[in-house]
């Protein structure tokens, strides 16, 4: 008995060991929680795409690419103890998809010379790559978020926003935090009034923030949400039939699983993009063929083209790319941390490029440098269809007002860099 | 046959009233003590610190401190949250003010200012007891959480409400900040701690202790015998925000290196400890380490086996582990109501007569 449970477990162990491979991308996901709703559809499309260039491609540039998986629960306790589980493996480059964990981590990446990609999160001020050497937040942050949410407004309104209202309802947490100085100085600037309504973790209770926007009357809502609280605002905003073209989340706060429950009610729900939405790309064609129908997929292979799936392909599409042009400069398909943290520093990402992996326009072409680790900070307005159940975008990617985030971004991170002795350079 | 007291002469009071009378178990803690300070710091890692040494160091120093609240005197708290966020925010506060004084004193200090805050909150125990004292220091963990939040001065006005830990160092080794080296955190927690337990484990052995005892076991029959009520709770309470305040800015500046308040000490951190001294022993200084050994590291040790070793999916593991660690708190708790401390003191008496039981 005792040596057939030890063969047991040693069949158990080798079948589902790690595959030895050289290219290591540790996804720090959580699949339990009240963020698991779009924790998981992230953490799939990243995984799935990778073991799509292992499965088509033969990995990248003849390189197997592995993704250890460790569930960080949201908790930024879990996710140190995962970085130091998996930085050893060789990690190429992190994406903690939680802007508690990404402080955490900066210091931490930064002296050990690992990369951090925050697509669309984290610490906006990162941009500044003076100062933080490691970490990117391309294609776009929570500031050009925040700036492009009110452009859209004020087209909305006719060109001027003097005299309107516009609350921000945010998450309470680091996260919901981060745009507050961006929209006081917006505020300044076009002349409307702005108040901020925070909702506490993890925010299935919304009943005195809805009150008080009952109360207030505001013209237009942004709001900040992450997981289930996004749920719940949608359907209170359609229980007090809350104008819903005058309502717009964040990228974070844009997916089905967010609108979906609130039924017709969501129609008109509009969230900002820093990428394309729907399925009708070739690669996920591929992925259908490679992954799903091969029974590789790292879910139930049900949320190919959602919203939060596709992120997780595009933030895995960067991270490959940026390892491909890590390859390419060094001449070796065998590349370390520091040569994906160069490879990201001069990171191009062309229509062309965009197109040879199955996801043409998909997002904005940009370029990163050392003074620019953002990109040009594009978005665009999508739009829920609550009867034909999709999502689609209804304006083009434009940028944000740069002369008010431009500043901001430098105020913030020379604060970091003199706290925290860094003199910003590039070398 | 090894663990006996026969043969064992006490000539002196303080030796026959000495934490560790037994010899086999003094030679024990010598012994523990000195892997703990010579040889772990030799042979740990990243991984071995950030995973399971600082949080289980940590931990214990704030399961002392609420044991003392709790355990020795009575007075049941579920502000432990707030009260770490006043250690972790005061430490900040001083770190980024006065940068040019040791880390040392600014740990210490915030403990000082964690309890004079627990005083103030800890104030209504003089009045009310039991679940109506739980409600009034649940206000504390709230109230306090929500003024890190609010007000802007306490996060030096960063964009996002973060704070974070910048590199000081201790006798010329940086024990905060990313390049700490591993041994230097470690050995940081572990000399603190050792003065916790030590401080904790003399005073509640004294005359203190057993005011505290006396009120938690029925508070007008020690106001008769001459205990003042207002002194014991309110030192008890002092006490206890000391460490934990400590535990709090050891945690954001050692551990974590960045927090905030709502994420890093909500009521889930409240319930933690509580249930820590619960499962570790209500009462026991033992029972603090226990309680904080069972809760910090089940989990880790599962995880490790569940996904690293039986390679399991990280959600099935995650779900499981839940599933494994409150089945094994019903279990204990079933088994033994008072504690691992109670099976500890227990196994120890059978040892003493083994192997000869008649």
């Amino acid at each position: 008995m005792k040596l057939k449970l030890a063969t047991l477990a040693l069949g158990a162990t080798m079948a589902a060991g790690p595959v030895m491979a050289d290219l290591v991308f540790p996804s720090l996901s959580y699949r339990t929680g009240p963020f698991a709703a779009g924790g998981i559809p992230f953490a799939d499309g990243y995984a799935d795409y990778f073991t799509l260039l292992n499965e088509r491609d033969g990995g990248i540039g003849g390189e197997l690419a592995q993704v250890p998986e460790c569930e960080t629960a949201y908790n930024t306790e879990k996710g140190v103890e995962c970085y130091e589980a998996t930085k050893d493996l060789g990690a190429l480059v992190y994406q903690p998809l939680s802007t508690g964990i990404t402080y955490q981590l900066i210091p931490k990446v930064t002296a050990d010379g690992i990369p951090m990609h925050t697509m669309g999160y984290g610490r906006t001020s990162a941009k500044n790559g003076k100062v933080f050497s490691h970490v990117f937040n391309y294609p776009a942050n929570y500031w050009d978020g925040a700036s492009a949410g009110v452009n859209h407004f004020l087209e909305q309104a006719g060109g001027s926003l003097e005299g309107k209202k516009i609350t921000l309802l945010h998450f309470n947490g680091a996260y919901g935090r981060e745009p507050i100085s961006t929209l006081e100085a917006l505020s300044e600037k076009h002349g409307f009034d702005f108040n901020a309504i925070p909702i506490d973790y993890p925010g299935q209770e919304q009943k005195s923030q809805w009150l008080q926007i009952r109360r207030e009357r505001p013209d237009y809502i942004l709001f900040w949400g992450w997981g289930v609280m996004n749920q719940v605002a949608v359907q209170e905003a359609a229980n007090i039939r809350f104008p819903m073209e005058n309502f717009m989340g964040i990228w974070w706060s844009g997916s089905e699983n967010d609108v979906i429950p609130a039924g017709d009610g969501a129609n008109g729900y509009k969230a900002l993009q820093f990428h394309n939405v729907g399925d009708d790309y070739p690669v996920f064609e591929d992925i259908q063929k490679y992954v799903v129908d091969a029974g590789k997929a790292a879910g139930a292979g049900d949320q190919i083209g959602s919203v939060l799936y596709n992120r997780g392909v595009y933030a895995a599409f960067l991270a490959a790319e940026a390892a491909k042009q890590a390859q390419a400069a060094n001449g070796t398909s065998k590349i370390d941390a520091a040569m994906m943290r160069d490879a990201m520093e001069g990171l191009t990402i062309t229509a062309d490029i965009m197109s040879d992996a199955g996801l043409p326009n998909f997002g904005p072409a940009f370029n990163v440098t050392c003074e620019n680790h953002g990109g040009e900070g594009m978005a665009a307005v999508a739009q829920w269809d609550a009867s034909a159940q999709s999502w689609s975008l209804i304006s083009d990617f434009s940028p944000s007002d740069a002369s008010v985030v431009g500043p901001l971004i430098d105020a913030d991170s020379a604060a970091f860099a003199s706290e925290n002795n860094i003199s910003p350079n590039c070398n | 046959m090894f663990y006996r007291e026969a043969g064992d002469f006490k000539t002196s009071y303080a030796s026959d009233n000495q934490t560790f009378p037994i010899k086999f178990d003094r030679y024990r803690y010598y012994a523990v003590m000195f892997v703990a300070f010579a040889i772990v710091p030799l042979i740990i890692n990243d991984y071995w610190v950030s995973a399971i040494f600082l949080p289980f160091l940590i931990y214990s120093i704030a399961a002392i401190g609420l044991n003392i609240l709790v355990g020795y005197c009575g007075q049941v708290s579920l502000g432990t949250g707030g009260f770490m966020a006043v250690g972790a925010y005061g430490c900040y506060k001083l770190m980024t003010g006065f940068p040019e004084v040791n880390i040392l004193v600014h740990v210490l200090l915030s403990g000082g200012v964690t309890g004079l805050v627990c005083v103030l909150f800890g104030l209504p125990s003089l009045r009310i007891k039991g679940f109506y004292l739980a409600v009034a220091t649940l206000a504390a963990q709230f109230f306090l959480v929500w003024l890190f939040n609010r007000i802007p001065w306490f996060y030096n006005y960063s964009a996002s409400g973060q704070i974070n830990a910048p590199e000081r160092t201790f006798l010329g080794v940086a024990v905060t900040g990313p390049n700490t080296e591993a041994w230097a955190s470690y050995l940081f927690c572990l000399v603190i701690l050792t003065f916790c337990a030590l401080v904790a484990r003399n005073l509640t052995r004294g005359m203190q202790g057993r005011q505290w005892m006396a009120i938690r076991d029925m508070d007008i029959a020690a106001e008769i015998i001459g205990v003042n009520p207002l002194k014991a709770k309110v030192s008890a309470f002092a006490v206890s925000g000391f460490f934990v305040g400590i535990a709090g800015a050891l945690l954001f500046a050692v551990y974590l290196g960045a927090a905030e308040a709502g994420d890093s000490f909500g009521i889930t951190k409240s319930f933690l400890v509580l249930f820590m001294i619960i499962i570790g022993g209500l009462g026991s200084i033992f029972g603090s380490f226990a309680g904080a050994a069972f809760l910090v590291l089940l989990p880790v040790l599962l995880k490790n086996v569940l996904v690293g070793w039986l390679g399991w999916p990280t959600d099935m593991a995650a779900h499981l582990e839940f599933v494994i660690v409150g089945g094994l708190i019903v279990i204990f708790l079933i088994a033994e109501p008072h504690g691992l401390a109670q099976l500890w003191r227990v196994a120890k008496e059978k040892l003493r007569l083994w192997p000869f039981p008649h």
